[in-house]
């Protein structure tokens, strides 16, 4: 079943040269993680060896093994969010259990952090106040 | 007709809340025309709505969702409503600035061709198809325009090395991973002017003999990506790109392949390793071909080097930086965003007139310039002028222009650790310096903050940060060290 799943997707994927990055962000995207047992089908599909595409997958931070358990909240905690309070920022964040905190670093809001991402959105200048506004809904 | 109400919708303005202020706006039901901009990069004024009026553009700010009912309170706002700021092109931060590559930027709807061509987009593009591809590549160099992703080297000598090599086929390749803390120019211009960096891909194309070209984005941008790839089916119908075929490719979250090789490793497929130099990417680059790799701002400058004449361009500046820089200043400041400046103003300047110093009103401690490889600086050196060699002379670097502010709160000890950190965490592991380097950095830094050895520790850390200078084989190991050397010297007692 799975494999039928997995070749589908490779099947509609377009002829491209340098085709691993766009392909494992399809599966990434479909399955929200990228299934191992669909490394091999991948390979094959490729030309490459499991490994080649392993290395890949786990060289880049977009890629991950296995489903999140919780919905992710990525804080930038790069300098100019630090410079704004992103470091008191996470402290508050980590005691929330409902949801995963992520470091990440930048994303281009640098003239109004701290910042942050989550579900989809960006969210300048938020306080912990707000933090907990939006991750509570 | 009804008037125009622009609103601006790059990432950061929606991050601002500015989509609820425009749909507040639509929900009004008054003859209003909401045209969606980009941004003109004044975030302290976001959301910054603007109409128009018989003498320009009039502009309000900031306005939250809830001032919507009260700003067309009495039907469409005037220049007598408190919320106005006069013409916004009166605003004296928007004023004193020179805006070359960025004049489009908030202004214009981005995805609209009509929109972009009156205010005089495809000129470049029309004048170079007239030209040898030579006779191009000499105008990029009498521009004098130079790198602006952070490298500062010569455009025009890239353009050349690149014409010069002979093969089938050659790449151009927009480096579009921007990934430092401070800066979001490539960010601003990709969501709100994205058809000048098409069209200054297809020019430098038609220079170096490409036709096939990559815009690589980084993942954390996913509206810029969104755009570009938008803006690249309206110009590829509109017949835009005949001879060259441009595809969007979406990074993968790694700090590293924002390194122009690494990146070139990527767009391969292949894990996102930094390679050997020489051969350099002119020569063997993507897939072993010539390949010109560009900063999107380097590539957005070359439309109007074109249309206005390379002189016209080198015209500004100083010395040896020509142009204009477009500085991005951030972190704690009060009127932070883009200021598109000539080369040559003062770090003072920007970071306390136009700045305004502080957003927390406390004592400006530091500026971090070039982003997180780069120097932090202290005030008694803010008389330095931006430029590329000014800020060598104070071994810093000016980079891309990102200039991050930091108050008297910041402990720049643990800035500096933060420098050797980030560099084990985004290490590529490929040389010894920088993969096992950066973690001795935090292990020593950590010895000299808990006062163990203090001294004999601080000989150690110059003596790692020379070997990683020296030995690394990119800039991340080579220059990681930078902010932290320069805290020894500046900021002696910080460690």
């Amino acid at each position: 079943m799975n494999e039928q799943q997995y070749q589908a997707v490779i099947d509609t994927h377009p002829d491209m040269e340098g085709p691993l990055l766009p392909l494992l962000h399809r599966f990434q995207h479909e399955f929200g993680h990228i299934p191992p047992d669909a490394v091999p089908i991948i390979a094959r599909a490729l030309n490459l060896s499991r490994a080649e595409v392993h290395g890949v997958i786990s060289f880049y931070r977009d890629f991950t093994d296995t489903p999140a358990d919780k919905p992710i909240v990525k804080l930038c905690q790069a300098e100019a969010c630090q410079a704004t309070g992103a470091r008191l920022l996470k402290e508050h964040a980590s005691q929330q259990d409902e949801v995963a905190i992520e470091s990440v670093y930048c994303l281009g809001l640098c003239a109004c952090g701290p910042a942050m991402a989550f579900d989809g959105e960006l969210y300048a200048r938020v306080t912990p106040a707000l933090f907990d506004e939006l991750t509570r809904k | 007709m009804s008037t125009r109400v622009y609103v601006p919708a790059d990432a950061a303005a929606r991050a601002l809340g500015a989509d609820s202020v425009a749909e507040a706006i639509a929900n009004l039901d008054l003859d209003i025309d909401i045209v969606r901009t980009g941004s003109r990069g004044l975030y302290w004024l976001e959301t910054l709505v603007e109409m128009d009026s018989d003498q320009g553009r009039l502009g309000f700010g900031p306005v939250p969702a809830a001032a919507v009912p009260f700003l067309f309170e009495a039907g469409l706002p005037d220049a007598d409503h408190e919320l106005c700021l006069g013409l916004v092109s009166d605003i004296p931060e928007l004023a004193v600035q020179e805006r070359h590559t960025t004049a489009r930027c908030g202004v214009i709807d981005p995805l609209s061709l009509d929109e972009y061509r009156r205010y005089g987009g495809f000129q470049g593009l029309e004048k170079a198809r007239q030209l040898r591809p030579q006779d191009i590549v000499e105008q990029i160099q009498q521009s004098g325009l130079r790198g602006r992703g952070g490298g500062a080297f010569p455009t025009g000598i890239k353009w050349q090395t690149v014409l010069n090599a002979e093969a089938d086929r050659k790449y151009v390749v927009c480096n579009a991973d921007e990934g430092d803390s401070g800066t979001f120019i490539d960010r601003l211009i990709m969501e709100s002017d994205p058809m000048m960096l098409i069209e200054g891909m297809c020019i430098a194309a038609l220079a170096v003999g490409a036709d096939t070209g990559y815009i690589y984005i980084r993942s954390g941008y996913p509206q810029a990506i969104a755009t570009m790839r938008r803006a690249l089916e309206l110009a590829t119908t509109a017949g835009y790109l005949e001879d060259l075929q441009l595809e969007v490719r979406e990074a993968a979250g790694v700090y590293i392949c924002g390194e122009e090789t690494a990146l070139l490793e990527s767009l391969e497929g292949k894990r996102g390793m930094v390679r050997y130099r020489p051969p350099l990417p002119a020569l063997e680059g993507l897939f072993g071909q010539p390949t010109l790799v560009n900063n999107v701002l380097s590539l957005a400058a070359v439309p109007a080097i074109l249309a206005d004449g390379a002189d016209q361009y080198a015209a500004m500046g100083q010395e040896r930086s020509r142009g204009t820089l477009t500085v991005q200043l951030a972190g704690n400041v009060k009127r932070g965003g883009l200021y598109e400046v000539p080369f040559g103003t003062s770090l003072r300047e920007l970071v306390d007139s136009l700045g305004g110093g502080t957003l927390s009103g406390r004592p400006v401690r530091a500026v971090q310039a070039g982003g997180p490889l780069g120097a932090y600086i202290p005030p008694a050196l803010f008389d330095t002028p931006l430029d590329y060699e000014a800020f060598k002379a104070i071994d810093a670097m000016l980079g891309h222009g990102g200039l991050v502010v930091f108050d008297d709160q910041i402990d720049l000890g643990e800035m500096a650790r933060f420098a050797m950190s980030f560099c084990a965490e985004e290490s590529c592991g490929k040389c010894t310096p920088c993969r096992i380097g950066s973690v001795r950095g935090v292990e020593v830094i950590d010895r000299i903050r808990a006062g163990e050895q203090a001294e004999d520790n601080r000989i150690l850390l110059k003596d790692l940060c020379d070997t990683m200078i020296d030995g690394s084989l990119c800039a991340l190991g080579g220059m990681a060290p930078y902010p932290v050397l320069s805290i020894m010297k500046h900021f002696p007692e910080e460690l």
